[in-house]
C-alpha cells in the first residue's frame, strides 16, 4: 500500500545516532582525542584550517573528529562556524621575508642568501609501507646537524631572508607589482558575493579557499599543454610568521601572534608585449600550516587567470575566470552534485510526461507535429 | 528546543540587515537578480541555505512557518528545515497552507491560492534563466540590462522545431512584469500560472550563487511562449487515489514489481484536508 513519506523527522533523529555509533566504531578501542589528531594528522589539520579560512588548529582537528575524518565535511563545519563570526579588525600584510623559516627550497638558483632548507618533507622518503609503525612504538631519531643544511634554530636567529624572486628583481628581470602608496583593502569573499571580472586579490582569495584537488588538476592542465606557462619553483617556503594588527589609536603595530604557513613564488617565462621588455612573471600561492601542494598548485593558477592583463590569449579552463573561479570552491561542489540525493519526485514527473508524449507522437506517425 | 547560543532564527542582525537590503532591491525591480553575501549555512549548498537565509531574514517571532519540499511537508529535507527554524527561531509551524505566514517551499506552488499578506521562499538552485545556453555570468548580465532575450527564444523555437511543442516541463522561464526573464525555480510549468498576479510575496534565494530575487505582489509574470504555440500546463488521464483531485500536480507511485502504479497528490497538505472534508461529509 501506499506510505507517504511520513516519518522523516524520527529518521533523521536515528540518522544521527547511527552517524555516531559509526564515527565512534569499536568501543573496544581507545577513543581518539583532538590532541591526538592535532598533533599526529598535522597535515590534515592544516588542509581544513586552508580551505576552512580559519586558523586554529584545535577547531579544525575537533571539525576532522567530528567529520570521521572526511576533510571537505570538515571544512565545511570550520566555515558555518566562521560564517557567523564578528569581524574585529585586519592584520597588516604579512611581512614574509621576516618569516621563520623551516624549509624553503628554490628550484632555481643553487645556492641563494639564506640558503636552502630541506626540512620535513615527504619529498625523498622512499615511499614503502613502514610497518614499524604497525606496532605504535616509534622511536624518534633527532636530526644530524650539517653544517651545510642549517637546522631551524639557526636560520631563526637570521632577521631576514630576501625572496628569490626579489633578487631577481634588483636585475629587473622580473615584473613588479606596483602598490601605488597604500595597499588597497581586499574584498572579503565571505561577505561580498563573487563578481566578474574578478581583480587578482579576489581571485586569490577565492583559490586560497578553493578545494586542492580541484586546483591540484586545475595547474596540472597547465603542464599539458591547456596554457602552457613555462613555471620555476621561484621559492617554496614553510615556516612561522607574526600577525600583526595595527590599532588606529596606537599608530605602530603590535604583534597578536604566530601562524605557520606556506608560501610558493612560481616564476613564469614571458615573451613580452608591445609595451613591456621580455620577463618574468609571477604566481603566487600561500596556505596554512604545510600545505605545499595547495600552495604550489594555487600559484600555478593564479599565473594562469592572468592572461588577460598579461595579453595572453584565452584559450584554456585554467585561464577562465568564470569557470574556475565559479567551481573552486569544495563546499558549493559537494553540496550541489549531493543535492541531486534529495527528493526529485515533481521534475522526475515533469520529465516522465514529456518522455511518454514523444514517445507516442513516434509510435503514432499519422500525427504531425503541429 | 530552542538554541540560546545562536542569535534568533540564526543569522547575525547584520547578516539579515544585508540580506533585507538586497530583498528591498529585489523587490524593487521584480525580477532582477540581486547578488548577495550568501553565508555558508550549517546545511549544504544547494539544499536550500538561499532560502534559509531568505526565510532567516524576514521571520519574526509571531510568524508561522511551512515547509514544503516537492509540495509535501513530511520529505527530509523540509522536515530537517523546518527544525531548524523551531531550533533557531523557536516560531510556530504548520503543514496548513492557510495557517502560514511563511512559506517556504522547494520544487513547489501550494495548490490553495495564497492571498495577501503572505510572503512564499522559493528555493532556487540556478537563478540564471540561461545558464545552460551561456554559462559566462558576465555575458548573462549583459544580455538582461538589454533585454536581449533572442539566446531564450531561439532555444525554445529549436524544441518546437525538433519535437512540436517546448520540451521544458520544469523550471519553464517566465517573463515577469513584462521585463526581466526569470527562472521560476525547478517548480514543474503546472505551478507557473500560479505566480501571476499573485496576492503573496514571492521571493527566490539562490544560496550558492549568491542572488536573491523577487515577484511581488499582484505582478505580472507569463510563461514564455509563442503566438501559435501557446503556454500548456501539463494534464493527467487520473485522478488522485487519495483524495480524487482532478485539479492537482500528481506524482506517480510504483505500487509493485509488474508495473502497478497509482496517482497521488504531491501537495500533501491539500490532498490531506480533502480526504478530512470527505469524512466529514
Amino acid at each position: 500500500m501506499y506510505v507517504a513519506v511520513k516519518g522523516g523527522e524520527t529518521a533523521i533523529l536515528n540518522s544521527y545516532k547511527l552517524l555516531a555509533e559509526q564515527r565512534r566504531g569499536d568501543t573496544a578501542h581507545a577513543e581518539l582525542t583532538i590532541d591526538q589528531i592535532r598533533q599526529q594528522l598535522k597535515l590534515s589539520v592544516d588542509r581544513v584550517m586552508t580551505e576552512g579560512s580559519v586558523y586554529d588548529p584545535e577547531l579544525a582537528a575537533l571539525a576532522i573528529k567530528q567529520a570521521s575524518g572526511d576533510l571537505v565535511e570538515a571544512i565545511f563545519l570550520l566555515r558555518a562556524y566562521r560564517a557567523t563570526l564578528p569581524r574585529l579588525g585586519n592584520t597588516c600584510a604579512l611581512d614574509t621575508t621576516r618569516m621563520q623559516l623551516d624549509r624553503r627550497i628554490s628550484a632555481t638558483f643553487k645556492d641563494l642568501p639564506g640558503g636552502q632548507v630541506l626540512g620535513p618533507t615527504y619529498d625523498y622518503t622512499q615511499r614503502l609501507l613502514d610497518f614499524s609503525l604497525l606496532a605504535n612504538a616509534q622511536e624518534l631519531e633527532s636530526p644530524t646537524t650539517n653544517p651545510a643544511s642549517p637546522l631551524p634554530q639557526t636560520v631563526s636567529s637570521v632577521p631576514s631572508v630576501p625572496r628569490v624572486v626579489d633578487l631577481l628583481n634588483q636585475e629587473g628581470l622580473i615584473e613588479r607589482t606596483d602598490r601605488s602608496g597604500h595597499d588597497p583593502a581586499p574584498r572579503d569573499l565571505t561577505r561580498e558575493p563573487l563578481r566578474f571580472p574578478a581583480d587578482r586579490a579576489t581571485r586569490l582569495q577565492n583559490i586560497a579557499r578553493g578545494d586542492e584537488g580541484f586546483l591540484l588538476a586545475m595547474a596540472y592542465s597547465t603542464q599539458r599543454g591547456y596554457s602552457h606557462s613555462h613555471p620555476f619553483v621561484g621559492e617554496v617556503r614553510l615556516g612561522q610568521v607574526a600577525v600583526e594588527i595595527e590599532p588606529e589609536e596606537l599608530g605602530f603595530a603590535l604583534s597578536i601572534g604566530e601562524i605557520e604557513i606556506t608560501e610558493c613564488e612560481m616564476v613564469n617565462q614571458f615573451a613580452g608585449s608591445k609595451t613591456e621588455p621580455p620577463q618574468f612573471t609571477r604566481g603566487y600561492g600561500l596556505a596554512f600550516g604545510q600545505s605545499e601542494r595547495k600552495a604550489m598548485a594555487m600559484s600555478l593558477v593564479d599565473r594562469a587567470l592572468r592572461a588577460e592583463e598579461l595579453g595572453e590569449p584565452i584559450e584554456s579552463p585554467a585561464q577562465m575566470q568564470e569557470f574556475v573561479l565559479s567551481h573552486s570552491d569544495s563546499l558549493e561542489a559537494s553540496g550541489f552534485v549531493q543535492h541531486l540525493k534529495l527528493p526529485h519526485y515533481v521534475d522526475f514527473q515533469s520529465e516522465l510526461e514529456l518522455v511518454r508524449k514523444m514517445r507516442a507522437r513516434l509510435s503514432n506517425p499519422d500525427e504531425t507535429p503541429v | 528546543m530552542n538554541a540560546p547560543e545562536v542569535n534568533f532564527a540564526y543569522l547575525d542582525e547584520r547578516t539579515k540587515r544585508m540580506i533585507r537590503r538586497a530583498i528591498l532591491k529585489a523587490v524593487a525591480i521584480p525580477g532582477y537578480q540581486v547578488p548577495f553575501g550568501s553565508r555558508e549555512m550549517p546545511l549544504p549548498y544547494g539544499w536550500g541555505t538561499g532560502g534559509i537565509q531568505v526565510t532567516a531574514s524576514v521571520i519574526g517571532p509571531h510568524d508561522t512557518l511551512k515547509v514544503i519540499d516537492q509540495g509535501s511537508d513530511d520529505t527530509v529535507n523540509a522536515v530537517n528545515i523546518r527544525r531548524f527554524f523551531e531550533r533557531t527561531a523557536g516560531v510556530n509551524t504548520t503543514t496548513r497552507t492557510q495557517e502560514a505566514t511563511l512559506i517556504q517551499t522547494r520544487h513547489r506552488i501550494p495548490e490553495l491560492p495564497l492571498v495577501e499578506g503572505q510572503i512564499i521562499v522559493y528555493q532556487v538552485p540556478v537563478p540564471e534563466p540561461m545558464q545552460r545556453l551561456e554559462p559566462r555570468e558576465t555575458e548573462t548580465r549583459t544580455l538582461h540590462g538589454l533585454a536581449e532575450y533572442g539566446l531564450m527564444h531561439v532555444k525554445l523555437y529549436e524544441d518546437i522545431a525538433r519535437y512540436g511543442h517546448i520540451a521544458t516541463t520544469y523550471d519553464y522561464p517566465v517573463m515577469v512584469n513584462h521585463r526581466y526573464i526569470m527562472s521560476p525555480s525547478p517548480i514543474p510549468k503546472f505551478d507557473n500560472p500560479k505566480m501571476h498576479m499573485n496576492p503573496a510575496l514571492q521571493l527566490f534565494g539562490a544560496g550558492r550563487e549568491k542572488r536573491i530575487y523577487a515577484v511581488p505582489p499582484y505582478t505580472a509574470v507569463e510563461s514564455l511562449a509563442f503566438e501559435d504555440h501557446p503556454f500548456e500546463i501539463q494534464q493527467w488521464q487520473a485522478a488522485c487515489a487519495q483524495c480524487g483531485a482532478t485539479d492537482s500536480f500528481l506524482d506517480e507511485v510504483i505500487l509493485d514489481d509488474a508495473g502497478g502504479r497509482m496517482h497521488v497528490c504531491s501537495d500533501s497538505d491539500y490532498c490531506q484536508t480533502r480526504q478530512d472534508t470527505k469524512e466529514q461529509v
